[in-house]
């Protein structure tokens, strides 16, 4: 240890690391950590999408009513204004709808259903994509023609296309006993299927860059295998643009699970999702129950609008040109 | 040589790569299949304990020989026999910065040979030996924990010869190991090889561009040109009496430590393209002795001529 030599630059941020104990503050000393506390807009989206999010996975414990249960609904109860209307009625916050269901109720169980289907198809693209992306980029060949190929081809239609697409003939051919039953899943699927493209193509360029870095020889000169290689040291050095892209696509796939839904081929009435609420308050906008669509509205927005702020700051934080 | 203790012998090894433009422009520029050797018929023999270095400029072929001893490229002719075992055959690398995967941590870096090697080893055991080799190649136990960024060159270079050590290994190659480091960290790690070397009896195969890191570390000198061996020679024999035009031309480049203020020669030519190397003797264009044989004949090492030491007209002239 006692050479003569200048310490390597980025020494400095493992001083700044060490300094630090504890996962908290080595979190908040990390560079990324760093340029958190430095951007008010990313620290509001982030504090504003925790809210949602906390308050949609415990509605069930926290709103006054379970809006899908029919018996709990009373028809002298519907289309009562938000509370700061002189009509207005405790608990009904944000009104009622036309049978009598509690708005801000709904809007919670359905922003529950909206992040689950969003998160749960980013998971479902982003473990497809990522493993598609390493074998195409770690092997080539045939097989990464193979996989980059159905990409293009998924590529050159329309997102929503894809989605409607796979939507409607999965509900088309299933037994209406089912409908209900697979509906979240279908969607999560149709969402997925054309969104790891993105994943596979960002993995399988720094694959590439990767695979022939001498740490990877290293590995396979004494024979680690393969999927070793692939997962436990290219993978890791792969997944900084991958978050961004995750991050940017979880926005994107509510907004097209409400897109779905809006369209009628998504969520069913009896489970709805922020989009199915938007598509049966649109039906009341011009008889003056504007609540029943614009605060589902706003809440999708600001779903959305956080999710990105979010993702535009970590695109710059891990860009180091812009720096 | 003895056959019997060379440890590692190349037979007529050669390696070819395509590197033809993509097909669809082919066939629009009605351009050939191109083929580049980067390797083109080498033979050498390496003692058990010795080291013989390879010298030569850039894009000589190098990299490729150091890839096909170690298997990570097959040969497209010749052969590699290896008469040690192929699990104690570790390989350190030019880069520092590349070499070392920037999100493992230092301990886990250099117990991946014992642990992929050896996957009875206990996690203690692994850790008892991840200390000993921190500090056999004068680094702390503690470093351990670190991930590679916190380390300058020298120390990761440390760590990716505690890397190779820990799978036990017989033989090394070692590729440019000191290239990219300040010079007088370069003497430390070569120093550091050397001991390693009488401590253990490794044999090396060690690769570079600069003759006077090679003549600290060699046994025995191969030099290269343009994928061909022109000359090999035990070391005091090549810097005494060099034997081929160019390695007396790599000799003149390197700064004379008694006289060094002596007018050096700048290497004269460029270094021909691999590609489509010059007809006859690959060297012929930037040669003083060329005469009109080297132009269309291709020299070989010969055992009679300097015992085959030397690939060159000129020096069959002289022969002894
Ligand atoms: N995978 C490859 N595909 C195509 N050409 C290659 C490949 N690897 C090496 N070459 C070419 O083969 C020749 C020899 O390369 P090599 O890396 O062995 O040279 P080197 O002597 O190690 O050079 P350096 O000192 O720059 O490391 C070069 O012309 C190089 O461009
Ligand atoms: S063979 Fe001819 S051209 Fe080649 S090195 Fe000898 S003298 Fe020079
Ligand atoms: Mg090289």
């Amino acid at each position: 240890m006692a050479e003569p030599e200048q310490t390597a630059p980025a020494a400095k941020d493992d001083l700044r690391a060490r300094q630090a104990n504890g996962v908290w503050s080595r979190l908040r000393e990390s560079d990324l950590g760093y340029s958190f506390v430095r951007h008010p807009s990313a620290i509001f989206a982030a504090a504003l999408l925790g809210l949602i999010a906390l308050s949609a996975l415990l509605a069930p414990w926290i709103t006054p009513q379970n809006p899908y249960d029919l018996a709990a609904l009373e028809l002298w109860n519907s289309e009562i204004p938000p509370i700061w209307d002189e009509r207005g009625q405790l608990p009904y916050l944000l009104g009622t709808d036309v049978q009598g269901r509690d708005m801000l109720s709904a809007i919670l169980y359905g922003s529950r259903i909206s992040l689950i289907i969003g998160f749960a198809s980013v998971i479902l693209a982003l473990s497809v994509g990522l493993t598609l992306g390493l074998i195409a980029g770690y092997f080539g060949g045939w097989i990464d023609n193979v996989i980059m190929r159905i990409g293009d081809i998924l590529l050159s239609m329309p997102f929503i296309l894809i989605a409607i697409l796979i939507s409607a003939m999965a509900t088309a051919s299933l037994p209406p006993s089912l409908k209900s039953a697979l509906a979240a899943p279908i969607l999560i699927f149709a969402i997925a299927v054309p969104s790891w493209v993105q994943y596979a193509r960002t993995v399988r360029a720094s694959t590439m860059v990767e695979r022939r870095k001498e740490y990877v020889q290293a590995a396979r000169l004494i024979r680690v295998k393969s999927w070793r290689i692939m997962l436990q040291h290219i993978l890791p050095n792969t997944l900084t643009p991958i978050m961004v892209a995750a991050t940017l696509n979880f926005g994107l796939a509510i907004l097209s699970e409400a897109t779905l839904s809006f369209l009628g081929v998504g969520m069913p009435s009896d489970q709805p999702s922020l989009g199915t609420l938007i598509r049966f308050g649109n039906e009341y906008l011009f008889s003056g129950l504007w609540w029943i669509v614009v605060f589902p509205a706003v809440q999708l927005c600001l779903i959305v609008v956080s999710v990105n702020m979010i993702g535009d700051w970590l695109r710059d934080a891990l860009n180091p040109k812009l720096q | 040589m003895n056959r019997t203790d060379a440890i590692l012998e190349a037979v007529a090894l050669e390696r070819r790569f395509d590197v033809s433009a993509p097909w669809l422009n082919r066939v629009i520029e009605r351009k050939p299949r191109q083929t580049l050797r980067a390797v083109d018929g080498v033979d050498f023999q390496i003692r058990r304990g010795q080291t013989l270095a390879i010298v030569g400029e850039s894009g000589c072929g190098k990299s490729t020989i150091a890839k096909l001893v170690t298997g990570l490229y097959e040969p497209s002719g010749g052969a590699i026999q290896f008469h040690g075992d192929p699990n104690r055959m570790q390989m350190i690398f030019q880069d520092p910065y590349a070499s070392l995967n920037p999100r493992w941590r230092v301990g886990r870096i250099i117990a991946e040979p014992l642990r992929t090697l050896r996957p009875e080893t206990s996690a203690v055991d692994l850790g008892a030996r991840v200390d000993e080799l921190l500090r056999t190649v004068g680094l702390s136990p503690s470093d351990a924990s670190k991930y590679p960024h916190a380390f300058s060159g020298g120390q990761r270079q440390r760590i990716s010869i505690a890397r190779a050590l820990a799978g036990d290994p017989e033989f090394l190659v070692c590729d440019e190991p000191t290239s990219a480091l300040d010079v007088s960290v370069q003497a430390q790690v070569l120093n550091l090889m050397k001991q390693l070397q009488r401590d253990f009896g490794l044999t090396y195969l060690f690769i570079s561009h600069d003759l006077s890191v090679v003549r600290h570390m060699a046994d025995e000198i191969a030099v290269m040109y343009l994928g061909r061996i022109v000359e090999i020679q035990p070391k005091a024999d090549l810097f005494e009496r060099p034997l081929h035009p160019y390695t007396r031309m790599l000799l003149e480049t390197i700064p004379d430590l008694k006289v060094p203020n002596r007018d050096r020669k700048p290497m004269g030519g460029e270094v021909p393209s691999p590609i489509a190397p010059p007809k006859g003797c690959s060297f012929h264009p930037r040669c003083p002795l060329a005469f009109d044989r080297c132009m269309s004949e291709r020299p070989v090492r010969n055992a009679d001529v300097h015992q085959g030491r030397v690939a060159c007209f000129a020096a069959e002239e002289t022969r002894k």
